[in-house]
């Protein structure tokens, strides 16, 4: 392997990794920017459409299985997060540390109903033959250089959720409520907008994302009862890296962070590269503290 | 249409609000004086339902209105202008018009129109139609706050000092505009101001609160502002 292909694919790993970083995140970034919620069971969503993705695979091994199922991750999570957040967060509305407490429990109760219908060791999802493969360079001076289709598969899908979710929120009559209601949540109500209702949706859809993520993370890695607790470190680190409730920024720092993680490993560990990470956000918050792309006008500012 | 009985509200364990008793009737324009802090603005954040009374009852147009949220109460007609105008600043001119237009989901399609009297009355809105509402000044920003509650009809126009920072050019032309919402559209209208003149010239009635109560109250045809200046010197 040549040392530019090496650095080339080095480059694609950190794009692979922001894409599923990208796709945990986006739910974050939609609950945490417009309600303020901190879901501590965000990790866990993602977890919960591996598992359907699973279950539909065992029902439909083949063809059109793998499509099924991530349409089944998508909309068993949104209900379930839809669930959620009548059942629970809804009533601990404006009081931050309980709904983090609350939801760190129902992420518990999830993780241990993963374990004892599943058990604890991970289930393989097998990748539908379509995505079996990679585009491989066997000559020249980027020899050895390889896109296996599942990662490509990943980057696209995360690139066309972000596409839809920023279609839906510039396009539509829900989006501009949403953005009312993100940029100032009592003006919104008083002019007759349902506010709990648009919490309501962003937060199905944020958790339907999460699931989403789940189905295709289950594509590189078995699901374990615990495959949500190895992401959600790194989706609140994008959220925050990003700016709240900026999906630009969001996206940004999906990038940065893969791009950052993927050099740091051609020099060194991964644990190395996951201390050289933190230290990196600490020291960029200190600079920025809204982070990447933060939101500040004159009326923001108190005009 | 509106009457607010006894009403006490409160932040925490410090009350703000007590016992205020005041109506407004269909059409009427009323004016709420008094200095600063006294709770003018508790009150119709109140009546709007973003702040919950501690005591008493709103009842509006026969209805009580005192356990509904304040998407319920703006779907009923009650249209708040608040201090610092509640203008959405990363949305276009265009859009924080049509978000006025919320209150009127349940109503048929076809009366979710936007009225045209508003561009009619505030021609600058027209012009600034594709800007974002954040770099609009300050007048500018109360008259699209003003157009934006206007948007849905609503029954009751609450203004919480519409002319405060605002040139005096642009004041006069929130007062015409005022007349003719009162006179024209017979909108009624709330208005708490700290400028006795402008009150004087919009009101048919006033009432005047000192520390959380309803202390006087009389009419703005008969009596003369120097009646409640002393109420609201310094």
């Amino acid at each position: 392997m040549t040392e530019l292909a090496l650095l080339l694919g080095q480059a694609f790993n950190g794009l692979s990794v922001a894409s599923i970083l990208l796709l945990a995140a986006l739910g974050l970034a939609l609950s945490f920017g417009l309600m303020g919620v901190i879901n501590m069971a965000h990790g866990e969503l993602l977890m919960m459409g591996g598992y359907l993705t699973y279950v539909v695979l065992l029902v439909l091994p083949h063809g059109i299985g793998y499509p099924v199922g991530m349409i089944a991750a998508f909309l068993g999570t949104a209900l379930f997060g839809a669930v959620l957040e009548v059942s629970l967060i809804r009533h601990l509305y404006g009081r931050p540390l309980d709904t983090l407490l609350a939801t760190w429990g129902v992420s518990l109760v999830m993780q241990q109903g993963a374990r004892s219908i599943f058990g604890p060791i991970g289930d393989e999802v097998t990748a539908p033959s379509w995505l079996t493969g990679s585009l491989t360079v066997s000559g020249g001076p980027l020899a050895g250089f390889d896109l296996p289709f599942v990662r490509l598969f990943i980057i696209a899908l995360s690139a066309a959720v972000l596409a839809i979710i920023v279609a839906l929120i510039m396009r539509t009559r829900m989006g501009l409520l949403v953005q009312a209601v993100h940029q100032d949540r009592e003006m919104a109500e008083a002019l007759g907008i349902n506010t709990r209702f648009v919490d309501l949706v962003v937060f199905a859809i944020g958790s339907g994302v999460a699931g989403l993520a789940g189905s295709a993370l289950a594509l590189i890695a078995p699901v374990t009862p615990t495959v949500g607790q190895s992401y959600i470190v790194y989706a609140f680190l994008v959220v925050i890296l990003g700016g709240l409730g900026s999906l630009l920024g969001t996206s940004l720092a999906a990038l940065l962070v893969g791009l950052f993680s993927a050099g740091c490993q051609i020099v060194t560990s991964v644990s190395t590269s996951d201390v050289l990470l933190l230290l990196f956000v600490i020291a960029f918050i200190q600079i920025r503290p809204r982070g990447i792309v933060s939101i500040s006008s004159r009326s923001l500012e108190g005009s | 249409m509106l009457t607010v009985d006894k009403v006490g509200a409160a932040y925490g364990i410090s009350p703000v609000l007590t016992d205020v008793t005041l109506e407004v009737r269909a059409g009427e324009a009323v004016t709420l004086l008094g200095r600063n802090g006294v709770g003018k603005t508790t009150l119709l954040r109140t009546i709007a339902g973003l702040h919950h009374p501690t005591a008493g009852r709103l009842m509006f147009e026969d209805a009580d209105i005192t356990r509904m949220s304040a998407h319920q109460r703006a779907r009923r007609g009650i249209a708040l202008v608040p201090q610092g105008r509640g203008i959405f600043p990363h949305l276009t001119v265009e859009q924080n018009l049509l978000l006025g237009l919320s209150a009127l989901v349940d109503r048929k399609e076809t009366s979710q129109q936007m009225p045209a009297y508003i561009y009619e009355m505030f021609p600058a809105l027209a012009r600034m139609r594709l800007r974002r509402g954040g770099v609009l000044s300050g007048g500018e920003q109360q008259q699209l706050a003003i157009g934006r509650a206007l948007a849905c009809r609503p029954k009751l126009l609450m203004l919480d000092e519409p002319t405060e920072g605002i040139q005096p050019s642009i004041v006069q032309e929130i007062a015409r505009a005022l007349t003719r919402i009162c006179t024209e559209l017979k909108i009624a209208v709330l208005l708490v101001e700290q400028y006795l003149d402008f009150a004087w010239l919009i009101a048919d009635r006033y009432y005047v609160m000192q520390r959380g109560r309803v202390v006087t109250s009389g009419s703005t045809r008969s009596e003369s502002p120097d009646t409640v200046a002393h109420l609201l010197s310094v």
